[in-house]
């Protein structure tokens, strides 16, 4: 018995993972709402996909399926893509109107 | 012991998200992200996930949050020049964000009650079997996403480059 890994769904019940991966998305979607630092929303965005990461590597142990891991992988290669020319897009920006302000960029509304 | 350490890990993630969105200092988000990975490390870690753990932490912390942080260091930003949102549009975030998780919470909470095995199968996160699912049944969305790559790093490329040319004329 003492080498046998225990499973972590005997312990914990799947519905925790969903309440707290819900839980941090919601923080990352009230970060993209609440704050005019396009960095710090970027940040929130970051926030978002690594709850749903959680989540979807919280399924793939419970279903005992690879899938979801392989899955989380290609989330992470996007994540990265992302961020590198969205930054680029924001020091752009930056040098443009020295502010990052997302409520300052409104030349596109109308 | 596998019950407190989750709602250890959780708690620190929820109180390093919510200091993300708080702080003023953008830097010193960006140290509660760091906190935050490490709790979400953690939670893989908890779910016998030891490759993902790993890359987590090396994508995330050693990669995403130094681009961020040298990002922060070339703009210069000071707490004093960020100026809060009007209180009527923060409001409505708090809301729209507790409402959104009210309905997640209550869409996901039914989740299929199948029934679980004493033991974990200690072989479902190893290298060695999701290689083998990587590369046998996404060969092609893994190649496709050096193509992604490649094309994220001659955009990055373009859009830094541009904007020194309009700067010497």
């Amino acid at each position: 018995m003492l080498n046998v890994i225990l499973n972590i769904f005997t312990v914990v019940p799947i519905q925790y993972y969903i309440i707290v991966s819900a839980a941090l998305f919601c923080i990352g979607v009230l970060g993209v709402l609440f704050r005019r630092n396009a960095i710090i929303i970027f940040m929130s965005v970051e926030m978002m996909l690594n709850a749903v990461n959680l989540l979807l590597v919280a399924f793939s142990v419970y279903h005992n399926d690879a899938n979801g891991q392989v899955f989380v992988f290609f989330v992470m290669a996007v994540a990265a893509a992302e961020v590198a020319v969205g930054l680029a897009i924001l020091v752009t920006i930056f040098k443009n109107l020295h502010s990052i302000d997302i409520d300052e960029l409104k030349n596109l509304k109308w | 012991m596998e019950l407190y350490i989750f709602f250890f890990l959780s708690a620190l993630g929820i109180f390093s998200g919510l200091m993300t969105v708080a702080s003023r200092n953008p830097v010193h988000s960006i140290l509660y992200l760091i906190i935050f990975f490490f709790s979400i490390t953690g939670h893989y870690l908890l779910l016998n996930a030891q490759f993902l753990a790993m890359v987590n932490l090396i994508v995330y912390v050693g990669a995403i949050m130094v681009l961020f942080l040298s990002t922060l260091m070339l703009m210069n930003l000071n707490e004093e020049t960020e100026k809060h949102k009007p209180a009527l549009a923060r409001l409505g975030a708090v809301i729209t964000a507790c409402l959104l998780g009210t309905i997640f919470i209550l869409v996901l909470i039914k989740a299929d009650n199948m029934p679980i095995p004493m033991e974990a199968n200690p072989t479902l996160s190893t290298v060695k079997n999701l290689g083998s699912v990587l590369l046998n049944q996404y060969l092609f969305p893994f190649e496709f996403t050096s193509v992604l790559f490649l094309s994220a790093m001659i955009g990055a490329v373009l859009l830094s480059k541009k904007e020194k040319v309009t700067d010497t004329k």
